[in-house]
């Protein structure tokens, strides 16, 4: 399998020369074609950095990271991007289609206008998202949860060939995590997901592999253990993923991951 | 008004200063609704009134140096100082992520202080700067027309090949720049055509008072209609209507067509605000956030 993310040993400051502790440490990590990778760890672990690193928009002070095996900053207009906290600046006025639109800009032609095509594309988007029925209404008439789920439909629409969410269930009720999460999976038939969420048990319940995030990084796959008996407590949904010394979470305490799990679930 | 339309045959200033102020209301339509979408209208005060400086010297050369104001007139002077604060404050701006609002007060201070000082400096009683600080719309040359005419195209060329770029850059800067806009460029470029803007309509109001007509006429459309598109044809439309509407009211009065034009222009936007709380009240619901 191709890989499509190829992180070597990245060190991140954000105040260099490296007077403090470094932001990641030594990350190395790929993401495959077929990948649906689920990036857990506290806040302030280093979920967000990684992303704006693949996109290209921090660049690392050590390592390398190469996108579609070139370098990230050429290739960002085919990632698709969900931003944790909306970023719309609705100073003047912006229908949601409007916004969704501004994921084809980098498609589109010359001129004053979106064509036939990026409308197309972005009323299908906001279609998959479940807010077609809003792509008239002003942008700030929209709620917390509306609006990342629009800012979701603007990253479909731009055919991103990676997708790259943050937090992107953090402001979206239950009904609309289960239409986010059906159609996360759909999509991830097609094209390469990397999710960042505090969320642990969402990530192990839905994604293929994690990788938990506080600084440094370590993969598990999410099949390596799931406990008959975690089954029976709580409930067949939830599996887990144990983390073994070494890994950034056990280090931070967190040594039985199922157990946040439960209680992430059982809430 | 009457009067107005008697003498409009008779009085080729007349005929002028309505051009220009239909001229003026294009590029109102034009780049108000960035200058407000993009959050720069005190970026473009300071322009203004950095660009007196270029005003100053402009006169000043003149009186002392008569070969170079072949090439640099007062309007000149004004463009080029404002293109080159537009600039400085895009640089600063990519360097520390906003300009910082002491330096922009200096610079705001720095260029009206040039400017009067250069023109004490000067003999004479000046009347070009005060046409520059305060509006001359009754007294527009057809050398002014022409310019302004230039500089409307040069707006409407930028508009009609960066709309969707100034639009995303003003949504949301960082997706505009991970779809390939240069965030920065796209920034300058912004800056510079609000600077151009300034000029035009320092033609008509003065640069002291251009702020009302950069900003006003975007905010007072942008209270009514939900898209871009809209706001730019209702903009241009309020800004005709502000540019010749209240000065062939006051033509023949006391009052002075430029101040008409501005009060105008703020009782509008006033006025549109107390319009859009009534109705909110009216149907039961707050102000649009």
């Amino acid at each position: 399998m191709n890989p499509v993310v190829e992180i070597e040993h990245v060190w991140f400051w954000y105040t260099f020369p490296p007077a403090s502790q470094p932001v990641l440490e030594d990350i190395s990590l790929t993401v495959f074609a077929d990948d649906f990778l689920g990036l857990v760890g506290p806040n302030g672990g280093g979920k967000t950095t990684l992303l704006r690193l693949i996109l290209g928009l921090i660049r690392p002070q050590r390592g390398t990271i190469r996108v579609f095996g070139t370098s990230p900053a050429q290739v960002r207009h085919r990632i698709g991007y969900v931003p944790q906290h909306a970023r719309v600046d609705v100073a003047i006025p912006a229908t949601v289609l409007d916004v969704v639109l501004t994921g084809r800009l980098h498609r589109s032609r010359w001129g004053v206008c979106y064509g036939r095509a990026d409308r197309l594309a972005a009323e299908n988007a906001l279609e998959r998202v479940g807010l077609k029925h809003l792509a008239g209404r002003p942008w700030q008439s929209l709620s917390g949860g509306q609006r990342q789920r629009a800012l979701i439909a603007r990253a479909l629409a731009a055919e991103s060939q990676l997708l790259l969410l943050d937090e992107p269930t953090a402001n979206i009720d239950l009904p609309s995590e289960q239409t986010l999460t059906d159609l996360l999976h759909e999509l991830s038939r097609h094209i390469p997901i990397v999710l960042a969420s505090h969320d642990i048990a969402f990530v192990t319940t839905h994604m293929k592999r994690v990788a938990c995030l506080n600084r440094r990084l370590t993969v598990h796959r999410v099949d390596e253990l799931s406990s008959d008996r975690l089954r029976e407590i709580y409930g067949q949904d939830v599996c887990t993923i144990v983390h073994r010394p070494g890994c950034p979470l056990f280090d931070s305490g967190c040594r039985q991951g199922c157990r946040l799990a439960g209680e992430t679930s059982s809430l | 008004m009457i009067g107005f339309l008697r003498d409009l045959p008779d009085n080729p200033f007349l005929l002028t200063g309505l051009l220009a102020g239909l001229l003026s209301a294009l590029a109102c339509g034009l780049i108000g609704p960035y200058v407000v979408g993009r959050r720069m209208v005190l970026l473009s005060g300071a322009i203004a009134h950095a660009a007196v400086g270029g005003v100053g010297l402009a006169i000043f050369l003149a009186a002392y140096a008569p070969t170079a104001s072949r090439w640099i007139d007062p309007l000149t002077g004004g463009l080029i100082v404002a293109v080159a604060a537009a600039i400085f404050i895009a640089v600063a701006e990519t360097r520390w992520g906003s300009m910082p609002e002491t330096l922009l007060a200096a610079m705001w201070a720095l260029g009206m202080s040039l400017g009067v000082l250069l023109a004490k400096m000067t003999p004479g009683y000046q009347s070009q700067l005060m046409a520059f600080l305060f509006g001359n719309i009754s007294y527009v040359s057809w050398r002014q027309v022409k310019t302004l005419v230039l500089l409307d195209a040069l707006l409407a060329a930028a508009t009609a090949l960066f709309h969707k770029q100034f639009l995303a850059f003003c949504l949301d800067r960082e997706q505009a720049e991970l779809q390939g806009v240069s965030a920065a460029v796209v920034n300058g470029v912004l800056l510079v055509l609000a600077a151009i803007a300034v000029i035009v309509l320092a033609q008509v109001v003065g640069l002291v008072m251009v702020i009302t007509l950069l900003t006003l006429p975007a905010a007072t459309a942008a209270i009514f209609v939900n898209s871009i598109a809209a706001v730019i044809l209702v903009s241009t439309l309020v800004a005709a209507v502000l540019t010749t509407l209240p000065r062939m009211l006051v033509y023949g009065t006391v009052i002075s067509a430029e101040s008409a034009i501005v009060i105008a222009a703020v009782g509008t936007y006033l006025a549109a605000l107390a319009v859009r709380e009534g109705l909110g009240r009216l149907v039961g619901k707050g102000p649009k956030a």
